[in-house]
């Protein structure tokens, strides 16, 4: 068990230090450096005054030199700055990830609460009339565009019927920020919903298959309880991994979500900073991102060995 | 009827009685047809997808039949409400509504299938080298794919989509051209999209492998490039067909993502998702303008899902269909 968790640590900072590496280089890419935008800004700059710009900030060094000093400054801890909010990007980025965890749990919680019962419920009687209705409400979830439903209840609640507030974080007390929250968490939960209800339904089909399940009949217990006692308890293990693989998907859906209602999150900021040309911001704020993703998964491998003890993880 | 009791004359000869009791033979073909009709919904999903295929492409016969292009600007009718000479209305700048989302159905439609196909086939080729070779080349590979499917997707794909190609070398009549922004989100989704089948792909070349038909080939000489694409590909394409399929949907919803925040395809080329970056501008004056390009994507979207729903029931069933 602790040798496994020690490799998969390895393979994760494996992954998070290419990663960086691969998105550091990358941001060298991306139109308009730091000189360049002061050239822009000041068109007393001569040519010969950026270049000593350039070698006086480290822009002239080669990429692997530069992405060096990089890595050993932010493995102390120092990140460097935001060049839009002239202020350290953990400073910006901390509050955020809050911001995007509230708004994330909130609609995992929502999307686990309605799609449990339902994929349950198109389980036990496959291909029935609730069946193909739940299906259809699955497939109609993974199809629909995030970015679109929002734009839908936005012209339904907030142009329409004036009921919520069309975007941002409200200021004025939990009452306020609860209903800028709605909106957001209504669309982020209807993203991830249809998903979560195929997961469900296919791993109770699997576990109404087996043989304990048809023991738990024999033996004359109700069906409630070979439903919701044996079956489900079962077909909770690959459910629940399944969902914590897919905190990637659900952060790429809160991004859009946070950019369609002004919401300050993680997903907003990094869209922001590279449309901003902040780079150093996009790049730490990727990284979060992923190390969020990386430990949601990491746990995703510990509950399943947890969950079932058929498993040993080694 | 077989079941109503035995026939009074119960001396046909034997068999006759089997050919009634196992019916006329059928192909496989007729059998997947069968299961692909019982799934009710994939065979209009299909004629939908059809229907607005031939559509799109007729976009260039709507314009004559119009009288005026996709891209004419009226600025004396902006968001105008739908008429005689704009069944669907006008859009922020006084193009036809109607003609401009026959025109995204050719960018979205054509991306979708364009990449999926390309993501379906680099994954498809590492499949079979990782489940046919093994060793180090499968660990690195499964690795490869299990980092692509463990890292936030969507925040990466706006990072590769933000970059300066002329940065990455490509000449700039080449960068700039109107066809690049086509080309590079093709590209990027189908970097990022060939691990679901690259896994399928290796799972089967590796249950594949060990089948005596394979075996015989190998014995035979036949060389490993030769076993992979004669023996193993054509036993390992149905699920391949399925997940390509399904993942069409996935594409199509990505590349409506990327063109809506500004870094897909690029205006005035337009595609559903750049349609609506517009819309969303005029939400509080022209609501209809947001609702349309959206549709189009859904129905779009849903109808691929069913599709690959349907065609999993067809070609990969695994006694889990209704029969």
């Amino acid at each position: 068990m602790i040798a496994f968790l020690v490799r998969r640590l390895g393979e994760s900072l494996v992954v998070l230090f290419a990663m960086s590496f691969a998105v550091y280089g990358l941001i060298g890419l991306m139109p308009g450096d730091p000189i360049d935008l002061m050239i822009s800004a000041d068109p007393n700059l001569t040519p010969a005054d950026a270049e000593r710009l350039k070698a006086i900030h480290g822009l002239d060094r080669p990429l692997v030199e530069r992405y060096w000093s990089w890595l050993t400054a932010a493995l102390t801890g120092d990140f460097g700055y935001s060049r839009g909010f002239a202020k350290p990007v953990m400073e910006v980025l901390l509050p955020r990830l809050g911001n995007t965890l509230v708004l994330m749990g909130a609609a995992f919680i929502f999307a686990f609460c309605i799609a449990l019962p339902a994929g349950v419920a198109a389980a036990r009687r496959p291909f029935g009339v609730t069946d193909s209705a739940i299906s259809l409400f699955a497939f109609a979830g993974i199809s629909l565009p995030p970015f679109w439903l929002a734009i839908l209840l936005i012209i339904l609640f907030a142009v329409t019927l004036g009921w919520l507030p069309a975007g941002g974080m409200g200021g004025g007390g939990a009452l306020d920020t609860l209903q800028h929250l709605v909106l957001p968490v209504m669309t982020l939960t209807f993203a991830s919903i249809g998903g979560q209800i195929r997961y469900v339904r296919s791993a109770m089909r699997e576990a109404l298959r087996q043989d304990f399940v048809r023991t738990a009949r024999a033996k004359g217990l109700s069906e409630t309880r070979v439903v919701y006692g044996h079956a489900l308890r079962n077909a909770m293990i690959p459910v629940v991994t399944i969902m914590a693989l897919d905190f990637g998907t659900l952060f790429g859906g809160a991004l859009i979500t946070e950019t369609m209602f002004g919401w300050l999150g993680m997903g907003k900021t990094i869209y922001d900073a590279i449309m901003g040309n902040d780079y150093n911001l996009a790049l730490v704020g990727l990284l979060l991102a992923t190390v969020t993703v990386l430990l949601a998964n990491l746990l995703a491998d510990l509950a399943y060995g947890w969950l079932d003890p058929r498993i040993r993880l080694s | 009827m077989s079941a109503a009791g035995p026939s009074p004359s119960s001396s046909p000869s034997l068999a006759a009685a089997e050919g009634a009791a196992l019916g006329p033979r059928r192909s496989p073909a007729w059998y997947a047809w069968r299961r692909f009709l019982a799934h009710r919904l994939a065979l209009p999903a299909l004629l939908t997808l059809v229907a607005l295929a031939l559509a799109s492409i007729c976009a260039l016969l709507a314009e004559r039949a119009l009288g005026f292009s996709a891209a004419d600007i009226d600025l004396l009718a902006r968001a105008a409400p739908p008429s005689a000479k704009h069944p669907l209305g006008t859009d922020e700048l006084g193009r036809d509504l109607l003609l401009r989302l026959l025109y995204g159905g050719r960018v979205s439609l054509g991306v979708g299938l364009a990449a999926a196909l390309c993501a379906a086939s680099i994954g498809t080729a590492l499949g079979l080298l990782a489940g046919y070779y093994g060793g180090r080349l499968d660990a690195f590979l499964m690795r490869l794919a299990d980092s692509v499917i463990a890292l936030p997707l969507l925040p990466l794909l706006i990072v590769l989509a933000a970059l300066d190609p002329t940065k990455l070398g490509l000449p700039e009549e080449v960068a700039r051209s109107e066809a690049a922004s086509l080309y590079r989100i093709v590209a990027l989704i189908a970097l990022v999209g060939w691990t679901t089948t690259a896994r399928l792909v290796r799972g089967a070349t590796l249950s594949l492998k060990a089948r005596e038909f394979v075996r015989a080939a190998e014995a035979l000489g036949a060389s490993g490039p030769r076993i992979m694409v004669r023996h193993i590909l054509p036993n390992a394409i149905s699920p391949v067909i399925v997940a390509t399929t399904l993942s069409v949907g996935n594409v199509i919803l990505l590349e409506s993502v990327l063109s809506f925040l500004g870094l897909g395809i690029q205006p005035p080329m337009p595609s559903w998702g750049n349609m609506l970056t517009g819309a969303q501008e005029t939400i509080w004056s022209a609501p209809m303008l947001a609702v349309w390009p959206g549709l189009m994507i859904f129905v779009t979207v849903i109808a691929f899902n069913l599709l690959g729903d349907g065609l999993q029931d067809a070609l990969d069933p695994r006694g889990d269909v209704k029969m």
